[in-house]
Protein backbone atom coordinates (compact mmCIF):
# COMPACT_ATOMS: atom_id res chain seq x y z
CA UNK A 1 0.00 0.00 0.00
CA UNK A 2 2.97 2.24 0.63
CA UNK A 3 3.73 2.92 -3.13
CA UNK A 4 0.12 4.05 -3.98
CA UNK A 5 -0.05 7.38 -5.22
CA UNK A 6 -3.56 7.64 -6.45
CA UNK A 7 -5.28 10.69 -3.98
CA UNK A 8 -8.42 8.71 -3.14
CA UNK A 9 -10.07 9.25 0.63
CA UNK A 10 -12.41 6.13 1.33
CA UNK A 11 -15.66 6.82 3.50
CA UNK A 12 -18.56 4.75 3.78
CA UNK A 13 -21.43 5.53 1.96
CA UNK A 14 -23.44 7.01 5.11
CA UNK A 15 -21.11 9.64 6.32
CA UNK A 16 -21.03 10.69 2.53
CA UNK A 17 -24.53 10.84 1.90
CA UNK A 18 -24.46 12.96 5.73
CA UNK A 19 -22.01 14.78 4.71
CA UNK A 20 -23.90 16.01 1.20
CA UNK A 21 -26.99 16.77 3.27
CA UNK A 22 -25.71 18.56 6.05
CA UNK A 23 -23.24 20.44 3.57
CA UNK A 24 -26.59 21.80 1.42
CA UNK A 25 -29.75 22.80 3.88
CA UNK A 26 -31.27 24.75 1.32
CA UNK A 27 -34.66 26.64 2.76
CA UNK A 28 -37.96 27.12 1.47
CA UNK A 29 -38.37 31.50 1.37
CA UNK A 30 -41.16 31.38 4.15
CA UNK A 31 -40.93 34.73 6.30
CA UNK A 32 -44.01 34.83 8.07
CA UNK A 33 -43.26 38.14 10.31
CA UNK A 34 -40.53 40.56 11.49
CA UNK A 35 -38.20 37.30 12.39
CA UNK A 36 -38.20 37.19 8.02
CA UNK A 37 -35.79 40.40 8.20
CA UNK A 38 -32.94 38.78 10.62
CA UNK A 39 -33.24 35.60 8.21
CA UNK A 40 -32.75 37.50 5.16
CA UNK A 41 -29.38 39.41 7.02
CA UNK A 42 -28.28 36.16 7.86
CA UNK A 43 -28.61 34.64 4.29
CA UNK A 44 -26.94 38.54 3.08
CA UNK A 45 -23.36 39.05 2.97
CA UNK A 46 -22.82 40.09 6.34
CA UNK A 47 -23.57 37.19 8.47
CA UNK A 48 -23.83 34.81 5.01
CA UNK A 49 -24.50 31.54 5.64
CA UNK A 50 -23.17 30.18 2.28
CA UNK A 51 -20.14 29.70 4.97
CA UNK A 52 -22.22 26.47 5.84
CA UNK A 53 -23.67 25.70 2.17
CA UNK A 54 -27.18 27.12 3.28
CA UNK A 55 -27.51 29.76 1.39
CA UNK A 56 -29.54 28.89 -1.33
CA UNK A 57 -33.25 30.12 -0.42
CA UNK A 58 -35.60 28.53 -3.00
CA UNK A 59 -39.07 29.60 -4.47
CA UNK A 60 -40.31 26.62 -4.55
CA UNK A 61 -40.80 23.53 -1.67
CA UNK A 62 -40.21 21.02 -4.06
CA UNK A 63 -36.19 21.88 -3.86
CA UNK A 64 -36.23 22.67 -0.07
CA UNK A 65 -34.46 20.81 2.84
CA UNK A 66 -35.24 23.46 5.30
CA UNK A 67 -38.17 25.35 6.23
CA UNK A 68 -37.52 28.12 8.75
CA UNK A 69 -40.74 29.01 10.19
CA UNK A 70 -39.63 32.68 11.45
CA UNK A 71 -42.69 34.41 12.85
CA UNK A 72 -45.98 33.74 14.69
CA UNK A 73 -47.96 31.13 12.53
CA UNK A 74 -51.72 32.57 12.55
CA UNK A 75 -54.71 30.05 12.36
CA UNK A 76 -55.53 30.81 9.19
CA UNK A 77 -51.91 30.34 8.37
CA UNK A 78 -51.42 27.10 9.80
CA UNK A 79 -53.00 24.64 6.52
CA UNK A 80 -51.21 27.02 4.43
CA UNK A 81 -47.67 26.41 6.38
CA UNK A 82 -48.32 22.52 6.31
CA UNK A 83 -49.23 22.48 2.74
CA UNK A 84 -45.49 23.79 1.93
CA UNK A 85 -44.16 21.34 4.43
CA UNK A 86 -45.84 18.78 3.16
CA UNK A 87 -44.31 19.48 -0.26
CA UNK A 88 -40.69 19.61 0.28
CA UNK A 89 -39.00 16.56 -0.96
CA UNK A 90 -37.80 14.01 2.06
CA UNK A 91 -35.44 14.33 4.11
CA UNK A 92 -36.97 18.05 5.10
CA UNK A 93 -36.15 19.68 8.59
CA UNK A 94 -38.17 22.38 10.25
CA UNK A 95 -36.17 25.06 12.18
CA UNK A 96 -39.08 27.53 14.22
CA UNK A 97 -37.32 30.48 14.60
CA UNK A 98 -37.84 32.99 17.83
CA UNK A 99 -40.67 33.41 20.51
CA UNK A 100 -43.92 33.67 18.44
CA UNK A 101 -43.22 30.34 16.55
CA UNK A 102 -41.98 28.18 19.15
CA UNK A 103 -44.37 29.21 21.86
CA UNK A 104 -46.74 31.96 20.23
CA UNK A 105 -44.82 34.81 22.48
CA UNK A 106 -46.60 37.72 23.09
CA UNK A 107 -49.57 36.65 21.30
CA UNK A 108 -51.06 35.08 23.50
CA UNK A 109 -54.63 34.66 22.06
CA UNK A 110 -57.17 32.98 19.50
CA UNK A 111 -55.48 33.65 16.69
CA UNK A 112 -52.33 32.57 16.73
CA UNK A 113 -51.01 29.46 16.98
CA UNK A 114 -49.10 28.59 19.96
CA UNK A 115 -46.19 26.77 18.92
CA UNK A 116 -45.70 25.31 15.12
CA UNK A 117 -44.70 21.70 16.23
CA UNK A 118 -48.75 21.51 16.69
CA UNK A 119 -48.36 21.56 12.80
CA UNK A 120 -45.05 20.61 11.71
CA UNK A 121 -42.46 18.00 13.25
CA UNK A 122 -39.79 20.61 14.90
CA UNK A 123 -36.10 20.04 14.47
CA UNK A 124 -34.42 22.74 16.15
CA UNK A 125 -36.01 25.61 17.97
CA UNK A 126 -34.01 29.10 18.21
CA UNK A 127 -34.86 31.47 20.82
CA UNK A 128 -35.01 34.90 20.99
CA UNK A 129 -37.25 38.07 19.90
CA UNK A 130 -35.88 38.04 16.98
CA UNK A 131 -33.22 35.80 17.24
CA UNK A 132 -29.85 37.59 16.06
CA UNK A 133 -28.31 36.07 12.94
CA UNK A 134 -25.71 34.66 14.99
CA UNK A 135 -28.53 33.04 17.15
CA UNK A 136 -29.95 31.38 13.98
CA UNK A 137 -26.76 30.24 12.33
CA UNK A 138 -26.10 28.56 15.75
CA UNK A 139 -29.70 26.54 15.24
CA UNK A 140 -28.40 25.73 11.47
CA UNK A 141 -25.19 24.67 13.16
CA UNK A 142 -27.30 22.34 15.70
CA UNK A 143 -29.35 21.24 12.65
CA UNK A 144 -26.11 20.24 10.66
CA UNK A 145 -25.14 17.74 13.92
CA UNK A 146 -28.35 16.28 14.19
CA UNK A 147 -28.10 15.77 10.22
CA UNK A 148 -24.81 14.05 11.17
CA UNK A 149 -26.21 11.72 13.45
CA UNK A 150 -29.19 10.15 11.27
CA UNK A 151 -28.68 6.51 10.30
CA UNK A 152 -29.59 5.49 6.64
CA UNK A 153 -30.76 2.59 8.40
CA UNK A 154 -32.95 1.70 11.15
CA UNK B 1 -66.10 73.44 9.78
CA UNK B 2 -67.48 73.44 12.80
CA UNK B 3 -69.77 69.86 14.12
CA UNK B 4 -72.25 72.69 14.56
CA UNK B 5 -72.23 74.36 11.07
CA UNK B 6 -72.48 70.60 9.75
CA UNK B 7 -75.74 69.85 12.05
CA UNK B 8 -77.49 73.25 10.42
CA UNK B 9 -76.43 71.85 7.16
CA UNK B 10 -77.74 68.86 7.90
CA UNK B 11 -81.41 69.88 9.41
CA UNK B 12 -81.89 72.14 6.19
CA UNK B 13 -81.36 69.28 3.49
CA UNK B 14 -83.64 67.03 6.30
CA UNK B 15 -86.08 69.27 7.74
CA UNK B 16 -87.62 66.92 10.48
CA UNK B 17 -88.22 66.20 13.73
CA UNK B 18 -84.79 67.49 15.92
CA UNK B 19 -82.63 65.53 17.59
CA UNK B 20 -81.66 62.44 14.83
CA UNK B 21 -78.93 63.78 14.86
CA UNK B 22 -76.33 66.62 16.81
CA UNK B 23 -73.19 67.63 17.51
CA UNK B 24 -71.01 66.33 20.67
CA UNK B 25 -67.78 67.71 22.09
CA UNK B 26 -64.83 65.42 21.39
CA UNK B 27 -61.48 65.93 23.51
CA UNK B 28 -59.35 65.97 20.42
CA UNK B 29 -61.26 68.76 18.85
CA UNK B 30 -62.31 66.62 15.72
CA UNK B 31 -65.44 67.16 14.22
CA UNK B 32 -67.97 64.68 15.80
CA UNK B 33 -71.87 63.90 14.93
CA UNK B 34 -74.43 61.41 16.50
CA UNK B 35 -76.73 60.62 14.24
CA UNK B 36 -79.98 57.96 14.93
CA UNK B 37 -79.69 54.79 13.67
CA UNK B 38 -82.91 55.10 12.18
CA UNK B 39 -81.61 58.25 9.72
CA UNK B 40 -78.02 56.58 9.12
CA UNK B 41 -78.83 56.06 5.00
CA UNK B 42 -80.65 59.90 5.03
CA UNK B 43 -77.91 61.50 6.64
CA UNK B 44 -75.02 59.49 4.92
CA UNK B 45 -76.79 60.57 1.27
CA UNK B 46 -76.93 64.79 2.74
CA UNK B 47 -73.05 64.02 3.73
CA UNK B 48 -71.30 63.20 0.63
CA UNK B 49 -73.83 65.02 -1.88
CA UNK B 50 -74.33 68.53 -0.10
CA UNK B 51 -72.09 71.06 -1.65
CA UNK B 52 -71.49 72.71 1.52
CA UNK B 53 -70.26 69.35 2.86
CA UNK B 54 -68.39 67.46 0.44
CA UNK B 55 -67.58 64.33 2.42
CA UNK B 56 -66.72 62.23 -0.36
CA UNK B 57 -65.04 59.36 1.56
CA UNK B 58 -65.05 56.84 4.04
CA UNK B 59 -62.07 56.59 5.72
CA UNK B 60 -62.95 53.65 7.81
CA UNK B 61 -65.38 52.72 10.17
CA UNK B 62 -64.70 51.59 13.83
CA UNK B 63 -66.51 49.53 16.39
CA UNK B 64 -66.43 49.62 19.92
CA UNK B 65 -68.01 47.06 22.55
CA UNK B 66 -68.76 48.92 25.52
CA UNK B 67 -70.15 45.54 27.40
CA UNK B 68 -71.92 45.51 29.65
CA UNK B 69 -73.32 48.90 29.00
CA UNK B 70 -76.28 49.39 27.12
CA UNK B 71 -76.58 50.16 24.31
CA UNK B 72 -73.81 48.12 23.76
CA UNK B 73 -72.03 49.18 20.48
CA UNK B 74 -70.61 52.16 19.18
CA UNK B 75 -70.07 52.56 15.57
CA UNK B 76 -67.59 55.50 14.23
CA UNK B 77 -67.81 56.51 10.70
CA UNK B 78 -64.54 58.30 10.10
CA UNK B 79 -65.16 60.72 7.19
CA UNK B 80 -63.02 62.81 4.91
CA UNK B 81 -63.63 65.60 2.40
CA UNK B 82 -61.08 65.92 -0.21
CA UNK B 83 -61.23 69.18 -0.75
CA UNK B 84 -60.64 69.24 -4.54
CA UNK B 85 -62.48 70.62 -7.85
CA UNK B 86 -66.06 69.51 -7.14
CA UNK B 87 -65.37 67.47 -3.84
CA UNK B 88 -65.77 70.56 -1.22
CA UNK B 89 -64.12 73.63 -0.75
CA UNK B 90 -61.45 73.00 1.56
CA UNK B 91 -59.87 69.22 2.98
CA UNK B 92 -61.87 68.86 6.19
CA UNK B 93 -62.76 65.59 8.34
CA UNK B 94 -65.74 64.18 10.72
CA UNK B 95 -66.49 61.72 12.67
CA UNK B 96 -70.13 60.12 12.95
CA UNK B 97 -71.07 58.22 15.21
CA UNK B 98 -73.92 55.35 15.97
CA UNK B 99 -74.94 53.58 18.84
CA UNK B 100 -75.88 49.98 18.31
CA UNK B 101 -77.83 47.76 20.96
CA UNK B 102 -78.38 43.85 21.33
CA UNK B 103 -76.69 41.02 21.42
CA UNK B 104 -77.68 40.83 17.83
CA UNK B 105 -77.11 43.98 16.25
CA UNK B 106 -78.20 45.19 13.39
CA UNK B 107 -77.60 48.45 11.34
CA UNK B 108 -78.34 49.54 7.54
CA UNK B 109 -75.72 49.16 5.27
CA UNK B 110 -73.94 52.39 3.86
CA UNK B 111 -72.52 50.61 0.78
CA UNK B 112 -74.51 51.92 -1.56
CA UNK B 113 -73.82 55.42 -0.28
CA UNK B 114 -69.93 55.30 0.20
CA UNK B 115 -68.31 51.82 -2.02
CA UNK B 116 -65.35 51.69 0.50
CA UNK B 117 -67.94 51.02 3.17
CA UNK B 118 -67.98 47.21 1.50
CA UNK B 119 -64.86 45.80 3.22
CA UNK B 120 -64.63 47.83 6.17
CA UNK B 121 -68.31 46.76 7.07
CA UNK B 122 -67.07 43.18 6.34
CA UNK B 123 -64.42 43.62 8.67
CA UNK B 124 -66.74 45.06 11.67
CA UNK B 125 -68.74 42.38 11.18
CA UNK B 126 -65.70 40.00 10.94
CA UNK B 127 -65.06 40.66 14.52
CA UNK B 128 -67.98 42.03 16.77
CA UNK B 129 -70.94 40.29 14.63
CA UNK B 130 -72.41 43.82 13.67
CA UNK B 131 -74.94 42.44 10.93
CA UNK B 132 -75.06 45.29 8.45
CA UNK B 133 -78.40 44.97 6.27
CA UNK B 134 -78.50 45.71 2.69
CA UNK B 135 -75.00 44.58 2.30
CA UNK B 136 -73.94 43.23 -0.63
CA UNK B 137 -71.57 40.55 0.31
CA UNK B 138 -71.72 40.47 4.11
CA UNK B 139 -69.18 37.48 5.12
CA UNK B 140 -66.14 37.32 6.79
CA UNK B 141 -62.88 38.74 5.60
CA UNK B 142 -60.07 38.38 7.83
CA UNK B 143 -60.87 35.52 10.00
CA UNK B 144 -61.03 32.06 8.58
CA UNK B 145 -64.45 31.36 6.85
CA UNK B 146 -65.67 28.77 9.55
CA UNK B 147 -64.75 31.04 12.94
CA UNK B 148 -67.12 30.55 15.85
CA UNK B 149 -67.83 34.03 17.28
CA UNK B 150 -66.69 36.91 17.21
CA UNK B 151 -63.22 37.98 18.41
CA UNK B 152 -63.31 41.70 19.54
CA UNK B 153 -66.16 41.14 21.49
CA UNK B 154 -65.62 41.84 25.00
CA UNK B 155 -67.32 38.75 26.32
CA UNK B 156 -65.17 36.28 23.80
CA UNK B 157 -62.11 34.47 25.34
CA UNK B 158 -58.66 35.67 25.01
CA UNK B 159 -57.69 31.98 24.28
CA UNK B 160 -58.45 29.25 22.57
CA UNK B 161 -57.96 25.62 23.23
CA UNK B 162 -59.25 23.90 19.97
CA UNK B 163 -57.17 22.15 18.16
CA UNK B 164 -55.17 23.89 15.30
CA UNK B 165 -56.71 22.71 11.59
CA UNK B 166 -53.83 22.56 9.44
CA UNK B 167 -55.73 21.43 6.42
CA UNK B 168 -57.99 23.32 4.18
CA UNK B 169 -59.06 22.17 1.12
CA UNK B 170 -58.02 24.21 -2.34
CA UNK B 171 -60.38 26.79 -3.57
CA UNK B 172 -60.10 26.02 -6.99
CA UNK B 173 -61.38 23.17 -9.30
CA UNK B 174 -59.59 20.98 -11.15
CA UNK B 175 -60.96 22.23 -14.43
CA UNK B 176 -60.04 25.83 -12.90
CA UNK B 177 -56.64 24.62 -12.54
CA UNK B 178 -56.05 22.88 -15.41
CA UNK B 179 -57.48 26.10 -17.16
CA UNK B 180 -54.95 28.11 -14.89
CA UNK B 181 -52.08 26.44 -16.14
CA UNK B 182 -52.86 26.53 -20.05
CA UNK B 183 -53.05 30.45 -19.39
CA UNK B 184 -49.90 30.81 -18.13
CA UNK B 185 -48.26 28.36 -20.86
CA UNK B 186 -49.96 30.07 -23.84
CA UNK B 187 -48.66 33.36 -21.96
CA UNK B 188 -45.03 31.90 -22.51
CA UNK B 189 -45.39 30.82 -25.57
CA UNK B 190 -46.72 34.51 -27.06
CA UNK B 191 -43.76 36.15 -25.30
Amino acid sequence: MSDLEIPVLTTTVEKMVQWARRSSIWPVTFGLACCAIEMMAMSASRYDIARFGAEVFRGSPRQSDLMIVAGRLSRKMAPVLRRIYDQMPEPKYVISMGACASVGGVFDNYAIVQGVDQVVPVDVFVPGCPPRPESLIYGIVQLQKKIDQQRMSA
Amino acid sequence: MKATAIIDALSRALPGEPGRFQAVESPDGMPTIVVDLGSLIAVGGVLRDDPALGFAFLADIAAIDFYPRDPRFELSYLLACPGVSGYGATPKRLRMKVAVGGEDPHVPSLSGVWASADWAERETYDFFGIYFDGHPDLRRILMPEDWDGFPLRKDYPIQIKEPVKTYSPLQVSEEEFVANIEAARSRARDE
